[in-house]
This record gives C-alpha cells, sequence and structure tokens, in this order.
C-alpha cells in the first residue's frame, strides 16, 4: 500500500482521536471525583457544538481572524461549563448516594430534556458551523492534501493533556480531584469542601465536553443527534482507559483513533463492532481498563439493590392480580382495536420489563442494553419470515429467543466476569454492538429503514386473535420466570448478589449461575421482540437501540426494583402513559426526562414499593397501638 | 490422623511479604490457633488456605489432595468450610435460607428452576440451627440479627457441608464476651464430635487458650513459634513481640479456666 496513504490515514486518526479525548478527559474526570458515570456528558457536548454555531459567526463578522474563531470556541466551552453547574447544583449534588442505576437513569433524565430544548431552541435542522480562518486549505504532506484544520485538532488532544496534567499537580483543586479520585470518603473526612469541589468538577468536565463539541463545528454540523452518538464512544475510551485515569483516556483514545482509520480498511462494513470488540476483549484482560485501578472499597456494607425479600402474594393480592389477568383477557370484548393493539404492545413490554427485573433485581445484574437481547429476537423472527426462507410464523416465534438467548450466552460470557458500574457500560456497549450491525449490515438487516412485512400467519392475523396469542405467549414465559425467582436457582443468584464471597465459599459457582441467568433473560426478552417484530409488522434498528433499554429500565424503575411482579406494572403504567400523552405533545423526550428525574428524588423504590412503604407503615401501627 | 498438610506457603503483595514460608500441620478433631499481631499473615494464610487468594508458591494438602491454589468452590467441595472477619451472609435472606442455599449447594440442586426453595432442605437446615443455638430465629430475616447471632448463623452455614476442616477467620471478633467463650465451646464441640479439624485465628486470649489444643504464632509473615498453649504462653520470644506482660497475665488466666 501507498505510504503516503497510509500516513495520512494515520494523521485522520489521530486528529479524531484528539477530538475524542478532550471529551472523553471530561468524562473520567467527573466519574473519578463523583462516582457518577453521567450521560449528560454527551448532551453537553451537543450543546457546546450548537452554542458555537451560534457564537463563532458573530464573532467572525466582528473580526475575521483565527483568534476570534477560537475566541468563540472558549466561550462556547466556558457557557457549556457553566450549564454543568447548574446541573450538579440542581440535580447530581442530590443524588451521590443513590445506588449506580438511579444515577444513571437520572443523568438520562437530563440527555431528555436536553434534546427536546435543542429542538425548540435552534430547530430540527442540521446547523454547518464556520470554517476556521487561515485553516481553510490543505496542507501538503507527502504529495497529499490534508487539511490544515485536522493538524490543529491533533495538537489540541496532548495540548488539553498537558494542561491538565499541570492543572492536576500544581493546583490545590487539582491535587484535591486526584485526591477524591483515589478515595472520596477520607478526603470528606480532611474537612474538604466537597460541594464546592464537585461542582468546579462539574464545571471542568462540562467545559470540555462543550470544548469537545465546539470544536467539531467545521468538521461536522451541529445536530441533535450527535449527544447519544458521541456519548457511546465516549464511554468506550473512559472504559478501556480506566475509568478515572485521563491519560489512561487518552492511550485508549489513541487506539481507538487508529483502529478506525484503519479498520475502515479492513473492515469497511465493521467498524463499530471493532471497537466494541476491543473494549470487550480489554476488559476480559483487564478488568478496571489499562491504566485504572480497582475502586477501593469503603467499607461500608451497602444492602444489596433489588429484590430483598420474596414472599407470597396475600390473598388480597392474589385476588387482585386475578381480576387484572381477566380483566386484560376480557379487553377485546369490550375495547376498539385501539385499545386491543395497546394492550398487545403492554403485554409484550411486560415481559421485556420482567426479564429485566430477572437480572437486576434478581441477579443484581445492572444491564444498559436489554434493547440488544429484544432487537435480537424481532430481528431473528422477522428476517426468518421475510427472507428467502418465509418461514411460517410459529417457527419464527421459536427462534426469537433462541437466536436472543444466544446471543446473550455469548456476549453474556464476557459481561459476567465484570461488576457494576463496569458491566453497566459493557452491557451498553455489546448493545451497540447489536444496533450497529442492524444499521450497517444493510444488505440483510434493511439498514435504517428495516424490514416490512412482517405479519402473522393468516390464522393468527386478526387482531384480537393475536392479543389472544400473545397474552397466552407472555403470560406463561412470565410465570415460568416468575417460578424461577422462587426455585433454588434464583434464590443463588440473589445469594451471589447480596454475598459473592459466601456463595464461592458454599460451592456456588457465581460466574456460571449468572451466565445462565443472563442467557435466560435475553431469551426472555428476546421472545418478546419476536412477538412485538408481528405486533408491528416491521423491524427496524431502534428496536435495538439505547432509547428502548432505557424505556425498559424506567418500567423496572418505575414499577420498584424490590418487588417481583412491580415491572409489570411499570411497564403496563409507562405505555399506557407514553401511548395516551405522545401525540399530544411535541414534548414527550422533555416530559419522560422530568418524570425519570422527579421519581429518582422521589421514589427511588418506584411505584409499587411504595405502595410496600405505606402499607408497612400502616402494618406496623397498628400492633404498635395496640401495644401502647 | 494427619488431615492438613500446609507446607512453606508465601504470598507477596508488591514487595511486602505477607506470608512466607508458613508451614503446620492439624489433625482431625484438633482446635489449632493463629495468633499474632495485626498484619502477620494471618489473614493472608488463611485466605489462601481457603481459595480466596493463590499463593505464590507452597503447598496445602488436605486428606491428601492437593489443593492450594484451587478457586474457593472447588476447595469446599474437597471439604472446606469457612466463616469470615467480617461475616458473610446472604442479606436479602431469612436465617434458615442461609442454611439452606448451603444444602442446595451440597446437594447440586442450585440450578434447579422449578423446585420451591423455601421448603427444600427446610428440616436439614433446621436441625444444623438446632446445633448452633439458632432454631428460634430460623424465620428472622438475617439482616435484623445481632452480629453474636449473624456469627452462628455462618457456623450453622459451613456445617452445612459436613466439612472435614472448619476455617474460622476472628470467629468471636465483634462479639460480647458472653457469647464469645459461648460460641468457642460450642465449635469445640461440635469438631470433637464429628471429627473436624479447626484452624482459627484470635486476638481474644479466652478464645486462644482457653480452646486451642495447639497454637501458632505468625509475626510480619513467618511462623515463630508453634505448640501447645502452655509452651507458647511461656514462650519468651511471643512475650517479647506479641503477648506483652498484659497479654501472658491473661493467658495465664484463660489456661486456668480452662483447665479447671
Amino acid at each position: 500500500m501507498d505510504p503516503a496513504f497510509l500516513v495520512l490515514q494515520s494523521l485522520s486518526g489521530l486528529a479524531s482521536a484528539s477530538s475524542l479525548f478532550v471529551i472523553a478527559s471530561g468524562l473520567t474526570i467527573v466519574f473519578g471525583v463523583t462516582r457518577i458515570v453521567n450521560f449528560a456528558h454527551g448532551s453537553f457536548y451537543m450543546l457546546g457544538a450548537y452554542i458555537a454555531v451560534t457564537v463563532v459567526p458573530r464573532l467572525l463578522d466582528l473580526s475575521y481572524s483565527p483568534a476570534a474563531f477560537f475566541l468563540g470556541v472558549l466561550i462556547s466551552a466556558l457557557v457549556v461549563g457553566l450549564i454543568g453547574v447548574a446541573v450538579e447544583v440542581l440535580l447530581l449534588r442530590r443524588i451521590y448516594r443513590v445506588p449506580e442505576l438511579f444515577q444513571l437513569l437520572a443523568t438520562f433524565g437530563i440527555v431528555l430534556v436536553v434534546e427536546d430544548l435543542v429542538l425548540k431552541v435552534w430547530g430540527p435542522v442540521d446547523l454547518a458551523g464556520p470554517r476556521a480562518p487561515a485553516l481553510r486549505h490543505g496542507v501538503e504532506i507527502m504529495g497529499q492534501r490534508f487539511p490544515a484544520y485536522e493538524l490543529v485538532l491533533i495538537g489540541v488532544g496532548p495540548l488539553v493533556l498537558g494542561l491538565l496534567w499541570l492543572l492536576m499537580h500544581r493546583t490545590r483543586f487539582g491535587v484535591l480531584i486526584r485526591a477524591a479520585t483515589q478515595d472520596r470518603d477520607m478526603v470528606g473526612a480532611l474537612g474538604v469542601n466537597q460541594a464546592r469541589l464537585f461542582t468546579l468538577t462539574l464545571f471542568l468536565g462540562a467545559s470540555l465536553a462543550g470544548l469537545g463539541g465546539a470544536l467539531q463545528i467545521p468538521r461536522v454540523p451541529a445536530n441533535s443527534h450527535m449527544d447519544l452518538a458521541v456519548i457511546t464512544d465516549a464511554f468506550v475510551v473512559t472504559v478501556i482507559g480506566g475509568m478515572g485515569s485521563v491519560p489512561g483516556a487518552f492511550l485508549a483514545a489513541l487506539l481507538i483513533g487508529q483502529l478506525q482509520a484503519f479498520g475502515i480498511l479492513v473492515f469497511p462494513k465493521a467498524t463499530l463492532v471493532l471497537v466494541f470488540a476491543l473494549m470487550a476483549v480489554v476488559l476480559v484482560v483487564k478488568p478496571w481498563g489499562l491504566l485504572g485501578r480497582p475502586e477501593a472499597g469503603s467499607g461500608r456494607v451497602l444492602p444489596p439493590e433489588g429484590i430483598l425479600a420474596l414472599r407470597r402474594f396475600r390473598p388480597p393480592e392474589a385476588a387482585l392480580a386475578a381480576v387484572a389477568v381477566a380483566a386484560l383477557l376480557a379487553l377485546p370484548l369490550l375495547g376498539d382495536a385501539y385499545k386491543v393493539k395497546v394492550a398487545t404492545e403492554i403485554l409484550i413490554f411486560a415481559l421485556a420489563a420482567f426479564s429485566l427485573q430477572f437480572l437486576v433485581g434478581v441477579g443484581g445484574l445492572v444491564s444498559f442494553g436489554h434493547a440488544a437481547y429484544f432487537g435480537l429476537g424481532a430481528y431473528a423472527a422477522g428476517l426468518l419470515v421475510t427472507g428467502p426462507l418465509k418461514a411460517p410464523m410459529a417457527l419464527a416465534l421459536l427462534a426469537a429467543p433462541l437466536a436472543a438467548g444466544a446471543g446473550a450466552a455469548l456476549f453474556g460470557f464476557f459481561i459476567v466476569r465484570l461488576s457494576g458500574i463496569y458491566l453497566a457500560m459493557l452491557t451498553l456497549a455489546f448493545a451497540q454492538i447489536v444496533y450497529a450491525v442492524c444499521f450497517q449490515w444493510v444488505e440483510v438487516t434493511g439498514g435504517d429503514n428495516g424490514v416490512v412485512g412482517v405479519w402473522p400467519a393468516p390464522w393468527a392475523a386478526n387482531r384480537t386473535v393475536y392479543f389472544y396469542l400473545v397474552a397466552a405467549v407472555a403470560l406463561c414465559a412470565i410465570l415460568g420466570l416468575r417460578r424461577m425467582i422462587y426455585a433454588p436457582f434464583g434464590y443463588t443468584l440473589r445469594a451471589a448478589r447480596d454475598s459473592a464471597t459466601r456463595a464461592e465459599a458454599i460451592g456456588l459457582g457465581v460466574r456460571a449461575h449468572r451466565w445462565l441467568a443472563f442467557t435466560l433473560a435475553g431469551a426472555a426478552a428476546g421472545l418478546a421482540g419476536g412477538l412485538y417484530a408481528f405486533q408491528k409488522g416491521s423491524i427496524d434498528p431502534t428496536l435495538t437501540a439505547i432509547p428502548l433499554s432505557i424505556d425498559l429500565l424506567v418500567m423496572v424503575l418505575v414499577g420498584g426494583i424490590q418487588t417481583v411482579m412491580g415491572p409489570l406494572v411499570g411497564a403496563a403504567f409507562f405505555h399506557a402513559l407514553k401511548d395516551a400523552v405522545m401525540p399530544l405533545t411535541e414534548f414527550w423526550r422533555l416530559l419522560l426526562g422530568l418524570a425519570i428525574i422527579a421519581t429518582v428524588l422521589a421514589f427511588p423504590r418506584g411505584l409499587a414499593g411504595a405502595a410496600d412503604a405505606i402499607r408497612g407503615r400502616m402494618g406496623r401501627a397498628k400492633p404498635a397501638a395496640a401495644s401502647a | 490422623m494427619t488431615l492438613l498438610v500446609v507446607d512453606r506457603l508465601t504470598k507477596h503483595f508488591g514487595g511486602v511479604a505477607a506470608a512466607r514460608d508458613v508451614s503446620f500441620t492439624l489433625a482431625a478433631g484438633e482446635m489449632l490457633a493463629i495468633i499474632g499481631p495485626n498484619g502477620a499473615g494471618k489473614s493472608t494464610t488463611f485466605n489462601m488456605v481457603g481459595g480466596q487468594l493463590k499463593p505464590d508458591s507452597g503447598t496445602v494438602t488436605l486428606a491428601g489432595a492437593p489443593i492450594a491454589g484451587l478457586p474457593a468452590r472447588a476447595i469446599w467441595r474437597s471439604g472446606v468450610g469457612r466463616t469470615f472477619q467480617v461475616a458473610q451472609t446472604f442479606v436479602s435472606m431469612t436465617v434458615a435460607e442461609n442454611v439452606q442455599m448451603a444444602l442446595v449447594s451440597r446437594f447440586g440442586r442450585s440450578r434447579s428452576l422449578l423446585a420451591d426453595a423455601r421448603a427444600l432442605y427446610r428440616d436439614e437446615a433446621l436441625v444444623l440451627l438446632g446445633e448452633v443455638g439458632m432454631r428460634p430465629g430460623a424465620d428472622r430475616p438475617v439482616s435484623e440479627l445481632a452480629y453474636g447471632d449473624v456469627k452462628r448463623v455462618e457456623l450453622a452455614v459451613a456445617l452445612a457441608s459436613s466439612p472435614k476442616l472448619l476455617l474460622m477467620d476472628e470467629p468471636t471478633a465483634g462479639m460480647a464476651p458472653r457469647e464469645r467463650s459461648g460460641l468457642m465451646a460450642l465449635t469445640a464441640r461440635v469438631a470433637r464430635q464429628q471429627g473436624i479439624g479447626v484452624l482459627y485465628t484470635e486476638h481474644d486470649m479466652d478464645a486462644v487458650f482457653g480452646h486451642a489444643d495447639r497454637v501458632l504464632v505468625l509475626v510480619r509473615g513467618e511462623v515463630i513459634a508453634a505448640g501447645a498453649p502452655e509452651e507458647i504462653r511461656a514462650n519468651a520470644l511471643v512475650k517479647q513481640v506479641y503477648l506483652g506482660e498484659a497479654g501472658a497475665r491473661a493467658a495465664l488466666e484463660a489456661r486456668r479456666k480452662a483447665v479447671a
């Protein structure tokens, strides 16, 4: 191959590595100090780009010079930093002691809010930014032209790294950041003003994200999808580098930049897969990333987050459940076709949410990519009936859980080696692989458009018949999973969650059981996905995307993570609400985001959990009154 | 009959030798206490025998079979039950369910998807809880128990697999004085009845000199003395580096009580 071409390819890899590092360094610093994995970091990046496309042209009107351009970029970064301060003071400050899952969801709530606000303020059209004066042209390198602006970007990464090093080693603030990254409780015990430290850290982190976004405007137009696109990349960089490690992020960004630059030559269709595969390999070999360190346990024994006490239905609850099922089954007799459609979807999402609760609430495995298995099932079923095989529906519905289960077994093999936040990030990464395959492998999956014409077999084509089919399958699957929760297998999963050390010391293989659980839950989600494909009549990549994973988590959260049946209530409540509210407003995401944030702040135990608490209070009040 | 042979077990953490050439043996039905100052390598030695840590070198032989370096659950399968310095229990379960889990594992039922876990091996679990005096609290959540009772539950869990060897890392730490001697007497009785070898670490002089058949003294990762409690109490070096005057007095009193 032509050496000049390789050099240029490598240079463009360096340029994207530089941009990636600027963004990821902010994410990793914020994580190191606050221990919050901040989804909103992508929103900060997007805001940086939007503010820059607004500010920079004004400044260029005043003085058309590189100085004005970069001044505009810096102003944008500082404005985003101030937005970061507002987010810290208004929200993050209140959730530092909340379990990880809720923190992640709350910051995702910010993502949703910002997305809608950006659409409202700047409109849905992509906004191209101005190019930097004096850097518009190419530079001749080994006989080829290379954009001058990219060369500047290559310099920005090391410059930011150097400035951060100075900040971390030469200022009191930087020393405190490093100290807090190593042992947050100790820094607090030494009397450091934590509130101010955290606020300043968010300012720094958000500014870096804003800087990253603002620097992008000559390369990519500001658009409302750039937040989620960049956040997964930034997650991958911080996880590979080691969460909390700035040099690690630099190293990881370099690796990924080169991998993308050259990977596209070898596997033009699989660049996304390559990046996530790299992450999986690194995490299996070095579970804390290249330069990360295992979390220093603070010695506190926290109660596990999830189902704590298993109990049977009490008679009134059993009666209530029976009435709910009866009402559901009677729905086609009473309601119209539209209500039947919504009820079918609720049943499907109830199964998917329940399978997620099996992982999260029972196994303590917080999956941020459960949509992957839902999507695998949907694609397996959809492609079987529309593809060259023209398979019958029954076969497709059988293949859906098998395909999803196989995918979950493959990914789960890596996932169960990790725990906590790293596990959550890896599930997210694998889900992005599935999304990337569905999106990029156009010949088979139809790419962005997906595949249409996934209709049920003639005997089940009637909406009412299909509803009863879904009801039968979903209820059986839910009852089956519920049975497993009460069986030794479910107890073993809870045992491993409560104390992995104790479980291993009495001969229970923690990884093996978690792997089996992951496979089972994946298969159940795949079954739900298969049912959904026939309900909708089509498949497309959104069935595997992050927003669906989040929807499922919200169902679990709203229903109550500590309850067995709560996620079913959550699915019904959430989907019915979404169906009722979405057509009425253009601000669905804003409302959903605010609702998630409010739920995390007000009811960390969900609706069913809140009902339990009220019942507990009433139940306890009586004997106390009697004895008084 | 020699049950456990530990031969030249060594473990480094970075540049620090946490355990260096630690060797000892333990007979079935015997109680062997490991004592020494904090950081002497007691827990490290323990965790290497129990499989929580992999030794750098050295061998551990249990009833003739080599077990050093095996994962914890394989060591459990070969007949080692253990309790931890900070009690490890399944906090979302009841007392009985904690013991039932050990039985589920023992009988290979942990992958059962359909059986009713609450009823499975409940009677056997209640018998084990009876042995450690926890039968009345069987249906209480383990998270509500006083720490001393949690330690008893842990003992029942460890006994559930009918182990040949019981490892107890500071069994009485965090307990009230009266509870301590009760737990140690209980352990000694069970060990003698069932022929279980017990290896334990302790800081409490009563627990060591009142119940151990033999005592091993570790300092900075090395064995500096081993022998009957009487010899260890009288050992000048041990008195100098670990027991001190007050410790020696406490040891003497404990010994007198035990003999009486």
